[in-house]
């Protein structure tokens, strides 16, 4: 591999990932006047998992119940997160996620309208109050081709199916990124004085997920591997209501918005269990409580024919379905043969989002590697052990921005060349071609395959010691299968090789969800445990951070960062601020409108 | 021994290439991309197809399924019951390899439109009745598949003469949202091409997401157009249209 004819590109600000925090970071970086900005994405533009969100962005802008604000917001979101979420982001977040969707609406964004012609909100799990922004049941999409059309009318060099498979170092600072075109395979290099990760999630760890395919995890693998902080890895949210049946479409997500717009969930008994789990939210509880329930029911005996609960919204009527909830109405009719206008259908929990991820300062997105800042589903500090429905989208518009600024701040202070070794470049090049000198090795799907039926066994809704145990042993053993993938075929557009390098990303992180897992003894949030039923107040003073040491892999107690007296006031109220009872009188007004 | 479904794929890139038959056992409620996937995962590992969502939300898994663009995560297999499955990549546009088409040049034309300019300072505005039909534009998943088969790009290979549907959505989408100031028209007209598109209706026809292209989107344009460059003959040009919508043709032909 000669290193001079390989292409190579210079940015002061590199943004690794085009799903909504990518975008909108590049947005801010390019924004700022002057530094040169880069943006790649391993699909086309504008396919980024972002694309399938479909609720809402939460943001308390109160245009549907005036009382709602930051305060609430910040009560409800730390409550979800069960107060190991970092109290300062979650913070910084709720006072600015209203002024980012805003934001949106002038660049285009065309969200649902209320009668007084402001941007509609609609309830969901978990939230107070009516928050979550929404455009029918398609926001993510909306997000996205907002962000897209605003950067290409920008000066960002877009790159479009470039998979980047090694983050770069000179010395203890972030260099750049080594990856490869995926249409004909050629490599390429990427300097950059500061570089944004934004590479989102990996719930395609799981079998039955709602996840696209570039949910593998790369960046945070990658992070890791050059001794980036992974935090809370053993917090993953399970969506309570994926579609069940036909077997094709199995995991596909129905949204919260089903059930925020009045959807009611049903047993085998017709009974509406949820009034027995949690009586004051019901089908709004929060998703952990809610998958939890169903999985309980099912257990219980009293599940549907394939294993779910009854979702049924079809007293609502077939106008009000089709104009609020389209693309669900569309989707189970012709992937499920069901009229939802009609009839109830059957729903059980799917994978849908990885709280855990890079440890991110709470407003510059700082990782512990100098130049490198995290930001979207990658980075870790906002949702604690349960995302709250709606907060992502707004996260990555707050964190995306946020992070774009701080790299920008970062790029124009760095003083000197960039310098990358040679060396470590040829080694990446090697190592990436390596699968196709093993033709016959094992095949990546089949690992995949394995690797998700392991996870979803052994780390899913349900986990014990013995269960953990069992599963790590699993997956150490297919780490060393997998160090014999092979691929067939050339360089050209080769899914099957793409795949090896997915796989291998994978496979690091289940570990660390699994080791995350039997370190936290206690149930909280998404991770619910059988041994250890209860949640422990000594268990919510740490987070579980893990990096690589000289001494191999260790994982660390942290301490919760702990709040303010002034954020603390607002947790320890026996209601959500706004929702005190003096006040109801004046919600309910606002509300009726 | 169990349903097998027979598909038949085309392998191939620039240099040219065939279809080859695939047998895949079938699940119920399965689309056209597991199929592809159980092939991948089975038999052909290097076979090249772009997917993303699995849940017709990415616009990323175009195809042509015996002769019609599709979506392949939207496309049931059971709708072929009896039948070989017949997929090619996209044709309007140049081959990568296998079902991956290069639509590099849909984003060079996404970067000549004029943005999203708006006159005052958000929030708006606006009721629901104002923004009821620009919401339908933004529910393009830039699939491509309207390209795939116009017949100004597919058959004439006019890319640099017309934008295309997709875009003339796109510019209705920006052209008619309630703030917005610019002036696409004559960008319309002269770059974008807008004449070039004899309202054949194919478009609509294929658009997984029911968007009314032809009606919603490029009349009401041409009609701006009119207005603004061919005053007096505008009647004449609505009657034209309307005699060309009853005659047209909605299943795209490449031979
Ligand atoms: C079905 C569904 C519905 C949802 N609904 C909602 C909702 O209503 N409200 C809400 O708030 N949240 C929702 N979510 C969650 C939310 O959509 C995601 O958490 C969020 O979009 C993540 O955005 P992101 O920018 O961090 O990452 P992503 O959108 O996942 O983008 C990651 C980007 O990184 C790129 N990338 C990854 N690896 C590499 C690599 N190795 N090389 C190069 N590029 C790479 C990818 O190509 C992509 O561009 C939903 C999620 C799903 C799956
Ligand atoms: S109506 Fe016909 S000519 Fe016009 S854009 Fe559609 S397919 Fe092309
Ligand atoms: S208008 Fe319809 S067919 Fe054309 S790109 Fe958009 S979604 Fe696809
Ligand atoms: S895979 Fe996203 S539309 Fe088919």
């Amino acid at each position: 591999m000669n290193i001079e004819t390989m292409e190579t590109h210079s940015f002061d600000v590199l943004v690794l990932g085009s799903g909504g925090a990518g975008l909108r970071a590049a947005v801010e970086a390019a924004s700022g006047g002057g530094l040169s900005v880069g943006l790649i994405g391993k699909s086309l533009l504008g396919k980024a998992h972002t694309v399938m969100a479909e609720g809402g962005a939460a943001a308390s802008i109160g245009n549907v119940d005036a009382p709602d604000s930051w305060q609430t917001h910040f009560y409800d979101t730390m409550k979800s997160g069960h107060y190991i979420n970092n109290f300062r982001t979650v913070e910084v977040f709720a006072k600015e996620a209203p002024a980012r969707v805003l934001e949106l609406e002038q660049w285009g964004a065309v969200f649902d309208r209320t009668p007084e012609g402001l941007i509609m909100q609609r309830a969901f799990g978990g939230h107070s109050f009516r928050r979550l922004a929404h455009i029918g049941d398609r926001t993510g999409m909306e997000l996205l081709r907002t962000l897209q059309y605003r950067a290409i009318s920008l000066n960002i060099e877009i790159f479009q199916e470039v998979t980047i498979t090694r983050l770069l170092m000179d010395k203890d600072r972030i260099a750049g990124a080594f990856g490869y075109y995926r249409e004909d395979g050629h490599f390429v290099m990427f300097k950059a004085k500061a570089l944004v990760l934004a590479t989102g999630g990996w719930g395609k760890v799981y079998k039955v997920t709602s996840n696209s395919w570039e949910s593998t995890g790369d960046g945070a693998a990658m992070a890791y591997r050059l001794g980036g902080e992974l935090q809370d890895m053993e917090m993953v949210q399970f969506h309570p209501t994926g579609m069940v049946w036909p077997p094709g479409v199995a995991g596909l997500l129905v949204t919260e918005g089903v059930r925020g717009e009045g959807g009611i969930l049903y047993n085998s008994e017709k009974e509406r269990f949820m009034l027995r789990y949690d009586p004051e939210r019901q089908e709004l509880s929060t998703r952990d409580v809610v998958a939890r329930s169903i999985f309980r029911e099912v257990q219980e005996g009293r599940g549907t024919p394939h294993g779910g609960a009854w979702l049924d919204i079809s007293q609502k009527g077939a106008d009000f379905i089709k104009q609020k909830l389209p693309g669900m109405y569309e989707q189970l009719l012709t992937l499920g043969d069901i009229d939802i206008t009609k009839s109830p259908f059957e729903v059980a929990p799917t994978c849908h989002y990885t709280m855990g991820g890079v440890k991110a300062h709470a407003e510059t997105c700082a990782t512990n590697i100098p130049g490198l800042f995290a930001a979207g589903e990658v980075a870790c500090g906002l949702h604690g052990a349960n995302r709250l429905g709606g907060n992502s989208l707004a996260d990555i518009l707050v964190f995306g921005r946020r992070a774009g600024i701080a790299a920008r701040d970062f790029a124009g202070s760095r003083k000197g060349d960039v310098v990358i070794s040679e060396r470590e470049i040829e080694e990446e090049a090697e190592r990436v071609l390596k699968p196709f000198t093993r033709p016959d090795g094992e095949n990546p799907y089949t690992i995949h395959q394995e690797l998700q039926e392991a996870m979803s066994t052994h780390v899913g809704i349900v986990r014990d010691q013995k269960l953990l145990e069992d599963g790590l042993e699993k997956i150490l053993k297919l780490q060393e299968r997998a160090k014999n993938m092979g691929a067939q075929g050339g360089r050209t557009y080769n899914p099957g090789w793409h795949a090896v390098f997915d796989v291998e990303n994978m496979l690091l992180l289940s570990e660390l969800i699994i080791r995350g897992a039997l370190e936290r003894k206690e149930s909280r949030g998404g991770h619910w445990r059988t041994d250890y039923p209860e949640e422990l107040e000594e268990m919510g003073k740490w987070n579980f951070v893990h990096e690589i040491s000289p001494d191999g892999d260790r994982i660390k107690q942290v301490p919760v960062p702990i709040m303010p007296p002034a954020l603390q006031e607002i947790c320890s109220r026996p209601v959500a601020p706004g929702k005190e009872p003096s006040k109801n009188l004046d919600q309910r007004k606002g509300a009726s409108s | 021994m169990s349903e097998q479904y027979v598909l038949s794929i085309f392998r191939g890139d620039q240099n040219g290439g065939e279809e080859q038959e695939y047998q895949v056992p079938a699940i119920p409620g399965m689309v056209v991309l597991d199929a592809v996937h159980y092939v991948q995962a089975h038999d052909a590992p290097d076979l090249g197809v772009r997917w993303n969502c699995k849940a017709a939300h990415c616009g990323s898994c175009s195809a042509e399924i015996n002769g019609m663009p599709k979506l392949m995560c939207k496309t049931r297999l059971d709708e072929y019951q009896g039948q070989v499955v017949h997929i090619q990549p996209m044709r309007t546009f140049p081959i990568v390899k296998d079902l991956v088409a290069d639509v590099s040049w849909n984003y060079e034309v996404a970067k000549k439109i004029a943005t999203f300019t708006p006159v005052n300072a958000a929030p708006f505005r606006m009721q629901q009745w104002d923004v009821d039909r620009v919401q339908e534009f933004h529910h393009c998943i830039e699939c491509f598949l309207c390209q795939d088969v116009c017949h100004v790009l597919r058959d004439h290979d006019a890319k640099d003469q017309y934008f295309g549907p997709r875009f003339m959505v796109k510019m209705a989408e920006f052209e008619m949202h309630p703030v917005d100031g610019a002036d696409r028209i004559p960008q319309l007209k002269n770059e974008g091409g807008i004449g070039m598109c004899n309202v054949t209706k194919c478009c609509t026809e294929v658009c997984p997401q029911h968007i009314h292209i032809t009606d919603n989107a490029i009349i009401p344009l041409k009609e701006r157009v009119a207005d603004r460059y061919y005053d007096p003959i505008r009647n004449l040009i609505r009657r034209l249209t309307k005699k060309e919508e009853s005659s047209s043709s909605t299943v795209p032909s490449k031979a």
